[in-house]
């Protein structure tokens, strides 16, 4: 097993990407703190987890654009785990608006819950794994924070501010034996794609070279290798998890 | 006895004399005591004393004397 024994955070674990990633680790051995707003998925996930692998996630139901309830989070973490192996910065939403569009409120809540909850997770999480001199912190970028795309500026900014927060705090923890690395996912079979119309969903499925949408557990695959040892000289890189898809 | 540990904190996380350590020795006031050295001094805090202290305590811990006044809100006497 990969993660065994390895005390990971998973924040937005309740769906997509997060659920996918969560039942993946829960797999290879790892203890789970799940994150989310939805506490009832959340704790539906646990029983499943609990059911499939004999080990009983610590279900941590907080919003994490709110920075009051992260640092009780971590100070809970600190209290009933001592210590944290893995964070996967997972949660992110999605709102789509064109430049002239944007409103002040759409932008600060973008960024609160897209970036500034990174990289408050990033500063409490180093924290406790400094000491331990070792961890592996994964941020979920997009596709959309490296080419960009129309309607989404303010989701691409926010997405690729995760990238340049991965890679400035890569380079200050690499000294600690911390690795910090983004994934890129592109078209990924999630809430957020249901959202768009079917026209855009056609556009979007023209443009991926291996024609299909990918699966979460796809790129819950490379999030595990970045989180275990796999990967241990490998940080402050970005990978992109989305089928030769050309934006 | 806490005086005596908060000390010895500084003197491993500064890499200084235990002489050097009085309530007015300041962050970046000599130059052991650098932003590096600050966060080591933070981490080993939190260790020994048992606690997670708050970013904004971490940010407000620039003196000797504030690092007892900081740890005192955290039920820690002196």
């Amino acid at each position: 097993m990969l993660l065994k024994d390895k005390t990971v955070l998973i924040t937005g674990a309740s769906k997509g990407i997060g659920k996918a990633t969560s039942l993946l680790f829960a797999k290879e051995g790892a203890h789970l703190i799940l994150n989310g707003r939805d506490e009832e998925a959340l704790l539906k996930l646990q029983s499943e987890i609990e059911y499939m692998y004999g080990t009983k996630p610590i279900v941590m139901t907080y919003d994490v654009g709110d920075l009051t309830q992260i640092k009780k989070a971590f100070q809970l973490i600190k209290k009933e785990c001592n210590s944290i192996d893995v964070l996967i910065n997972n949660a992110g939403i999605l709102n789509d608006a064109l430049l002239g569009m944007v409103g002040e409120r759409q932008m600060s809540e973008t960024f609160s819950i897209n970036l500034s909850a990174i990289i408050y997770h990033m500063q409490y999480a180093s924290r406790l794994m400094t000491r331990q001199k070792s961890g592996s912190i994964i941020n979920v970028s997009s596709i959309i924070g490296r080419f960009g795309n129309v309607g989404q500026t303010v989701y691409g900014a926010s997405k690729a501010g995760v990238i340049g927060a991965t890679m400035s705090a890569a380079k200050e923890l690499a000294p600690y034996n911390i690795r910090v690395n983004a994934v890129a996912p592109g078209f990924i079979k999630t809430d957020m794609v249901k959202q768009l119309p079917e026209e855009k969903y056609e556009e979007r499925m023209a443009s991926i070279k291996m024609m299909r949408i990918g699966e979460p557990e796809e790129v819950a695959n490379v999030l595990l290798f970045l989180a275990s040892d796999m990967s241990s000289y490998v940080t402050g890189q970005v990978i992109g998890v989305d089928g030769g898809m050309i934006i | 006895m806490n005086t005596e540990k908060l000390k010895q904190i500084f003197v491993e996380c500064l890499g200084i004399e235990e002489s050097q350590i009085t309530d007015e020795l300041t962050y970046n006031a000599i130059p052991e005591w650098d932003s590096v050295a600050h966060m080591a001094l933070v981490a080993e805090i939190d260790d020994q004393f048992d606690i997670m202290l708050d970013t904004e305590d971490v940010l407000e811990l620039s003196s000797f004397a504030k690092a007892k006044e900081i740890l005192a809100k955290y039920d820690i006497k002196f």
